[in-house]
Order: structure tokens, then sequence, then C-alpha cells
């Protein structure tokens, strides 16, 4: 990991030994606390230690929640309710566990959004992005199914109507769907499986996260100038600089996230969830957790069921491949007044986007959904390549982190665009 | 000279035919372990033991109906009105989206039988009891995205890309009917 010379000093014999043997102590100093990190990070750059609290956070709490609940589906409502009601802690416990996924969504909201303002995706952070879509994807995953098993009407009809997009594929879509339900309905055996499956979820995103982490320190942090670092005083190390940092925001979300958990540990739920799951009635209105929210309103925006599922995986996918629709080598949108104006309408997408998701598909929603998903990929796939191309040289950049830090202006430097790392 | 260069070549592609013969066996061999790991997904003998139930139907009044239970899925069973299966026979069916004649989606005009999941993503359309929504073409309506069924269960506007699925069922007696 990482391009810096290590400068670790094993100060007892016993650490020494251990250091010629398995240099995890040298590991951790390098990475972890010497690691060269570039001055100016902003506040936006802490949601990834947040993330990592929210991460362990949610792997202790499931792993005690599932030593309480049944995956029955004559058992599993009552189960969650024994939780709440008999276990001790129980509901501590459940709640942290299921605002602690909601918040886990704002935080890497955030962070993709950081991304995307900075330009972090660009070269050579490629494959970084990339593993971070395929953590956000796991993530959705392990939200979904974790939101079926206390299999309340909620949970019960948004894993039919979820589990019902792959029917949507042409000629094996039924098989797929029986297979994956394992019945001719969600049933039983769906909901069995679903836990299984739930806590394997979690299993591949601590890999995923080793991954990013490695695939990070590899090429090293981004930062809001979006400049290379290019030499040592444009860094700090990582220990205590953006230890104290990062600890610092993990403390602020802790506060908002103790606060859902002590007192308002049901309003990111639904209602509909206390009713037990009952195949045979639908509710009249059935909507996702707010995190899935846009993605639901695009699928409703498009008046064709395969059409619909296939824009739905789209808008994702258009994500994914940000670092190759925009190849503008200025990464951060501080100089890049269009893009950033075009990036602003995007946000505003999203959230609207999310507010139509809830709203029943009728009348006007419907309409907004459908200019908003038009936006939505027109400015992926036109909008960001056209100014990848017109806005090229713009604004006058500072020529190193250190000068941005101290604030003398100069030309576009070299070095200063995304160039692939120098070895 | 020319011999150790024959033995060479016939060496090599009996090497050759080795090689690619115990790659071949061991893909096979690969993909034979890695199917019961899938296949155990698929519904297991007792989801399919429920393939068939048997309904008295004898109580449903003209203009009623009954949502029964039948592989996990609801089956919408009603004894239409007269009214119902004129309005169902009068449709130009030309212009739906999956054209079928009433006629071909029931076996006794009196009795509409169906699975009562949208053909969209999977929910219950509402439309079975007397209070119900039932959607601009008096039949069923499914809330969650909004299809509108006819008398006969076609799908008449919304998302929906088929008719509501017609199970197979035979009348054992006229007022018991085996459906699967």
């Amino acid at each position: 990991m990482g391009h810096h010379e290590s400068n670790y000093e094993p100060k007892w014999g016993i650490a020494k030994w251990f250091d010629e043997r398995l240099p995890v102590a040298r590991m951790v100093s390098d990475q972890f606390i010497v690691f060269p990190t570039p001055r100016n990070l902003n506040y936006w750059w802490t949601m990834g230690m947040v993330l990592f609290f929210f991460l362990i956070i949610q792997l202790i709490t499931g792993i005690i929640l599932t030593m309480h609940y049944i995956p029955h589906e004559d058992m599993a409502f009552n189960s969650v309710e024994h939780i709440m009601r008999d276990v001790n802690w129980g509901w501590l416990l459940r709640n942290m566990h299921a605002n602690g996924a909601s918040f886990f969504f704002i935080a890497v909201y955030i962070h993709i959004l950081r991304g995307i303002y900075y330009g972090s995706y660009k070269a050579p952070r490629e494959v970084l992005w990339i593993v971070g879509i395929i953590i956000y994807i796991l993530m959705m995953a392990a939200a979904f199914m974790g939101y079926v098993l206390p299999w309340g009407q909620m949970s019960f009809w948004g894993a039919t109507v979820i589990t019902n997009l792959f029917s949507a594929i042409p000629l094996v879509g039924d098989f797929i769907t029986h297979w994956f339900w394992g019945a001719y309905a969600v049933s039983q055996p769906t909901l069995n499986r679903f836990l299984s499956l739930h806590y394997l979820v979690p299993m591949l995103l601590v890999a995923f996260v080793f991954i990013h982490i490695w695939a990070l320190h590899v090429v090293g942090s981004n930062n809001p100038e979006g400049l290379s670092v290019k030499s040592s005083d444009d860094t700090l190390p990582f220990h205590p600089y953006f230890t104290m940092k990062d600890s610092f925001m993990a403390i602020v979300f802790l506060t908002i996230y103790a606060f859902f958990v002590f007192y308002m540990g049901n309003y990111m739920g639904h209602p509909d969830n206390f009713i037990r799951a009952n195949p045979v009635v639908t509710p009249a209105h059935i909507v996702p957790e707010w995190y899935f929210l846009p993605f639901y309103a695009v699928l409703r925006a498009i008046p064709d069921k395969l059409g619909g599922v296939v824009a739905m995986f789209g808008s994702i996918m258009v994500v994914a491949a940000l670092p190759w629709l925009d190849r503008n080598p200025i990464r951060s949108l501080r100089y890049r007044p269009w893009a950033r104006f075009f990036f602003i309408g995007f946000v505003a997408t999203a959230v609207l986007l999310g507010f139509l998701g809830a709203k029943p598909a009728e009348g006007w929603y419907v309409h907004a959904s459908r200019v908003l998903t038009a936006y939505w990929f027109i400015y992926f796939l036109v909008i960001v390549p056209m100014l990848s191309k017109m806005e090229t040289k713009n604004r006058r950049m500072p020529g190193s982190i250190t000068d941005s830090v101290l604030g003398s202006h100069g030309a576009i430097p070299e070095g200063a665009t995304s160039a692939p790392a120098k070895q | 000279m020319t011999a150790t260069i024959d033995d060479h070549q016939e060496g090599s592609t009996r090497r050759n035919f080795l090689y690619i013969g115990t790659g071949a066996f061991a893909a096979v061999g690969v993909g034979c372990v890695i199917w019961p790991f899938v296949d155990q997904m698929n519904p297991d003998a007792s989801q399919k033991a429920l393939a068939s139930i048997e309904v008295d139907i004898s109580s449903i009044k003209k203009g009623g109906a009954i949502t029964v239970l039948w592989r996990g899925k609801p089956v919408f069973i009603r004894h239409r009105a007269q009214a119902e299966i004129d309005e169902a026979n009068k449709v130009d069916i030309t212009g739906l989206r999956d054209p079928q004649k009433d006629a071909d989606r029931v076996k006794k005009a009196e009795w509409l039988i169906m699975v009562g999941i949208c053909t969209h993503l999977g929910c219950v359309p509402g439309g079975q009891k007397s209070g119900d929504v039932k959607g601009d073409y008096n039949g069923w309506f499914c809330p969650c995205h909004g299809s509108h069924y006819d008398t006969s269960g076609r799908i008449r506007k919304g998302p929906a890309p088929r008719n509501l699925d017609v199970p197979e069922y035979t009348f054992l007696t006229d007022t018991l009917v085996k459906i699967g």
C-alpha cells in the first residue's frame, strides 16, 4: 500500500521480532498514522470515517439481533416485537440497527456527492470510484433484505415489488423470480434466505471496504482544489490531524443519530410495517425506504415494465461511468462554474425525485418524475461529456495545495490536472 | 533428426489433447458441483406439493367474489353478473395491449377465475370487495402503480404488460372447482 517510504522503527525487541515476521504494526503506522494526506481537506472529506463507524455499529447490532430474531413467516413479526419489548436492551439495539441503516445512507450520499463535486472519480482514482459504487450497490442489497426481515406489510410488499423487477427480464424472468423466492410467491423460503443473505452481504462489504481503502492508499486522497500532491509541504500526517477532524464529524453524526435512536426510533419507518405481512392484501400506497425513493421515482416514471426497470438500474450505472463520461482534466468544480451550475441542478433533481418517489403515481407527480428522470440522464450522458470538452480552461487555479492554503494564486501549473499518478 | 521432430510433434499433440481433455472434464465437474448449490434455491418439494387446491364455490352469490390462496398467491374467483359478462364481450379486443376474447379467459361465462396478482410488479389489485376502487373499467385496480383491469381481468390502462393470468382449473362438479 502507498508509495511513501516507511519510517516505522520498532522500539522494543519483541516489536522488532514481530516486524520481521508479520509487519502489522508497520502497516498501521504507515497507512493510518504517518500516511501523508493533503493538508487542505475540508469536512466533506470526513464521511469515510463516519461510514466506517456505522459499518461497525451495523455489524455488532446485527449479529446481536440475529440471536433473538426468528426467520419464520409465522414468527418473524412477533419475534421483532419480542426484541422491542422483552429482550434486555432489545429496543436500543434494534433502534440502533434500523436507524443506523438510514445514517449509513446519509453519510454515503454525502460521500458520493463530495466525490462528484471535487472530481474524485478522475484519473488516477477510477478503480477507487468503481469499488465505491460496488460498495453502494451492496449496501442497497443489504438494506433491502434487512427491511424485509420484520415481515410487516411494507416489508412483504416491498419485497414483492422489488423481486418482481427481475420478472421484467425477457424469457427467463419468471424462472429467475421463482428461483429467487424458492416458491411461487414471496413466502417462508424467501424470508429464510433473506436472513442468510442479509448476513452474507456485510462480509462482502467489509472485503470491499478493505479494497476501497487499499485503492485510496495507492493513489492518495483527492482534495478540495483537485490538485495533485507535489511536495511534502502539501501534506500532513493522517494522525493526529485527520483522525481528529474525522472523529469530530463522527461525534456530530453520532449525536444526531442518538437523538433518533432514543427519541424518534420509528421516524424513518412506515406505519404499515406495524401490520403483519398479509399476502392477499396490498397496502393502498406502498413506498420503499427513503434512501431508495429517487430510484423508485425513476422506475415509475417510465410507462413500460421493462423500460422502467432498465431506467432504474441505468440511473446508477451512469454514475459508475462518470470517470469515462467526464474527461475534463480539471478535477474540482471550484474551477468549473458551468459544471457547478449543472451539478447543483443534478442534486436538486435527486432530492425532488426522492420527494416524488414518496407520492402516489398519478397526475402531475408522474409528469414531474418524467422531466426529472430525463434531466438525470441528460446530465450524465450529454451535459457532463459536453462540458468535459468545452470547459477546459476557465479559472485561475493555485499553483499547489500549499499555495491554495497560503493564498497565492497563479496560472494552471503543470501537474494540477488529472494526469495518471507518477510512480 | 527427423524422428526427433516427429516425436516432438506427436508428444505435443498428445499433450494438447490431454490438456484440453482434462480442462473440459474439470469444467464439466465444476458445473456438476455448482448445480446443487444453485438448484437448492428453486421451489422445493413442499412448495410443489401445494400445486393444486379444491374450492367449494356454492356460497358465492351472483356479483360476489372470493379470494383463495393457491401456491402462496391469491386467486380471484368471481361470480359475474350478466351485466359484467356483457360489458366484457362488448370490448373491441383489437385495440388492447394483450388482446384476448372474454370467452378465451373463462370456462363458464359466469365464473371468472384468475391469479390476483398484477402482472406489473406483483401487487394484489383491489376490486374483490364491493367497497374497493375498481378502476376506470369497473374490474380491478392495482394501487401500487395504477394498472386498470376490466371485468374480464384484461389490462386496459397503466404499466402492466399482460392480462391477469388465468390458472389451470377444472370444474369437478357445478360447485366444486380444482385449481392447479
